[in-house]
């Protein structure tokens, strides 16, 4: 993946002038290309992941797009607060992207194991997280993260990943990508478990299971409708990632799903609403911004429960009974 | 005096007397820490930064970067006094529904980035002095720090980079006022020699009375203090500064005037009854 990022990026930047790269002393063999044909716009901070993250927010303040490039977690959880702060709250064009994600660096151990990005970079306001299935949807996601106002995180795997998807697929950021349809289980994945997935999807189909396949690249913002669309057509959904299952995939997929009445749903989650608050007062003045005063949890109580009990709400029926009326079919 | 100095003499008294009431109002901690910079602000705004009030966000303004962020209430001061909003914002500091929060936020006119944990400003200035070499764009980047927060490791290695990167459109700027928030610098975890550590990194230095507004505008009014390098002004402060009681102590890193020290501040800054 990460041969398909550079290739893309070169690209990328050659069409754009505003795009620099800058990576924390990491990327023997994958950047020097970069590097040649764009010396004005390449720089190797060093091993320092906070000046890294804190250099790319002040360059991207003059108007750059700044990819930063390391491995891990370097260029994220070590610098989180620089993250969280210079580049999320400053809506700054940053796009962090770290190669080895999941367990791609598997012998060298745990240090080394990107288990818990998705969850932390998908919990800051503001930021877009991209795991791409394949090589093919690595140079899609590169491209189109470079497009997007605001920062972005680009979660790749490591190098030989297979092409899954022959011919490009559409792409689109916050969109799911679908290969196959079935009406008894649906996997959805992301990032570098695509493969295992079609490849476990193909053994059950030669046992007549119905399977579906769904890539997920973009965690954030997340594709709920597809969600919702498989859910009312199949029976199981499955979400594998490389990843801890709190917080990534699995809690995207949970989070869509707890919300919908009929899906064991009746699910309101009160809180901050994946924002900063710019709003300046005490606690009490920011709980009443974000509808956390008693006041208003006791409304919103009432208004969910009238919601749910009014007659012209969806009528609720169990998993089993949308099923009879889904359509089996594979694509 | 010349006629700069009287104004910016001016100007740091008025951004005290903001500071004092601001904080007295808001119930605002860090009165302290707002007044051993206020002549440094003053400075700045009243001779130095190339900017344009009617237009903040002009390509080619010097930036400043406030790393110190919790000295908010004097940076809201001199932007006010500088004429970037009205003054009667500066009432609303830290109340409910206002523009202006504790820490130096976005979203401000004047205000270049949100601060408010240490040891972040430092990167953030040498990105856009970088941003500036690249585009081969003349504005300067100032970076206005702690002494608190040159504990932290990330602004070391910001040190670092700047020299290797020949960042001489960069001046740090350290308020060094010895003490931090559990105690003297000394104390605490010492910084000495500081100017010595900075100068190793590759830096061009300078010590001054942070206070002293001729030697202020001298130094800060030739940067860089030598080509190719960064510059880091060393400026030796008083916590407190301008207010007797204050001065030195420790508690005015978080306590906030109540009405007669207030009334008793006022009076030592010359505010007519």
């Amino acid at each position: 993946m990460r041969k398909a990022f550079i290739s893309a990026l070169r690209e990328v930047a050659a069409a754009d002038d505003r795009v620099f790269l800058l990576v924390g002393d990491l990327g023997y063999t994958v950047v020097e290309p970069f590097a040649q044909e764009f010396p004005d716009r390449f720089l190797n901070v060093g091993v320092a992941e906070q000046n890294l993250a804190g250099i790319a927010a002040g360059l991207a303040s003059t108007g750059k797009v700044v990819f930063t490039y390391s491995i891990g977690n370097f260029p994220t959880l070590r610098c989180l607060e620089q993250i969280r702060n210079d580049i999320c709250y400053h809506r700054a064009a940053v796009k962090i992207v770290a190669v080895g994600g999941g367990m791609a660096y598997g012998s060298l151990g745990m240090t080394h194991h990107a288990t818990e990005d998705l969850a932390i970079m998908r919990a800051l306001p503001g930021m877009e997280v991209i795991a791409p299935g394949d090589p093919t949807e690595t140079s899609l996601a590169t491209r189109a993260i470079a497009a997007r106002p605001g920062p972005g995180y680009l979660r790749l795997g490591k190098a030989g990943e297979p092409v899954v998807h022959t011919k490009p697929p559409p792409f689109t950021v916050g969109k799911a990508i679908t290969l196959s349809r079935g009406c008894d289980v649906t996997f959805v994945s992301t990032g570098g478990m695509l493969a295992p997935v079609v490849q476990a999807a193909e053994q059950l189909r030669r046992k007549g299971i119905g399977v579906g396949v769904i890539s997920m690249p973009t965690v954030k913002p997340f594709d709920s409708d597809s969600i919702r669309a498989v859910a009312e057509q199949c029976e199981l959904i499955i979400t594998v990632e490389e990843h801890n299952v709190i917080g990534g995939l699995g809690s995207a997929v949970s989070e869509v799903l707890a919300a919908e009445r009929g899906m064991g749903g009746g699910l309101k989650r009160l809180g901050i609403q994946d924002r900063f608050y710019d709003e300046i007062g005490s606690q009490e003045y920011l709980r009443a911004q974000a509808g956390l005063t008693a006041v208003q949890l006791a409304e919103t109580a009432e208004t969910c429960l009238a919601e749910r009990r009014s007659p012209g709400a969806r009528v609720e029926k169990p998993l089993r009974k949308r099923q009879e009326s889904a359509t089996r079919e594979q694509a | 005096m010349a006629s700069d100095t009287t104004a910016v003499v001016e100007l740091a008294r008025k951004i005290r007397v903001d500071v004092l009431r601001m904080t007295h109002k808001a119930g605002a901690s860090h009165a302290g820490t707002s007044l051993s910079i206020a002549d440094v602000l003053a400075v700045l705004y009243g001779s130095v930064l190339r900017i344009q009030v009617t237009e903040p966000e002009w390509p080619d303004r010097d930036r400043l970067v406030v790393s110190k962020g919790h000295s908010a209430a004097a940076v809201y001061a001199v932007l006010a006094q500088s004429g970037f909003y009205p003054r009667t914002w500066l009432d609303t500091f830290c109340q409910d529904g206002s523009r202006l929060a504790g820490h130096v936020t976005r979203g401000v006119p004047g205000v270049e980035a949100s601060t408010g944990s240490l040891g972040h400003g430092l990167a953030i200035g040498c990105g856009m002095a970088i941003g500036a070499k690249r585009s081969r764009r003349r504005y300067r980047v100032f970076v206005l720090m702690s002494d608190g927060e040159c504990d932290e490791g990330s602004t070391w290695e910001a040190a670092l980079f700047a020299p290797h990167h020949k960042l001489d459109n960069l001046v740090a700027i350290v308020d060094y006022n010895k003490i931090q928030s559990l105690g003297s610098v000394k104390e605490v975890l010492d910084l000495e020699p500081l100017a010595e550590k900075w100068r190793a990194f590759g830096w061009s230095v300078q010590e001054i009375d942070g206070h002293d507004h001729e030697h202020l505008l001298e130094a800060l009014g030739r940067v860089p203090l030598a080509k190719g390098r960064p510059s880091c002004i060393i400026a030796h402060t008083v916590k407190g500064k301008g207010v007797s009681f204050m001065e030195h102590q420790l508690a005015w890193h978080y306590k906030s005037p109540d009405a007669e020290q207030l009334r008793e501040a006022l009076q030592e800054l010359e505010v007519p009854r």
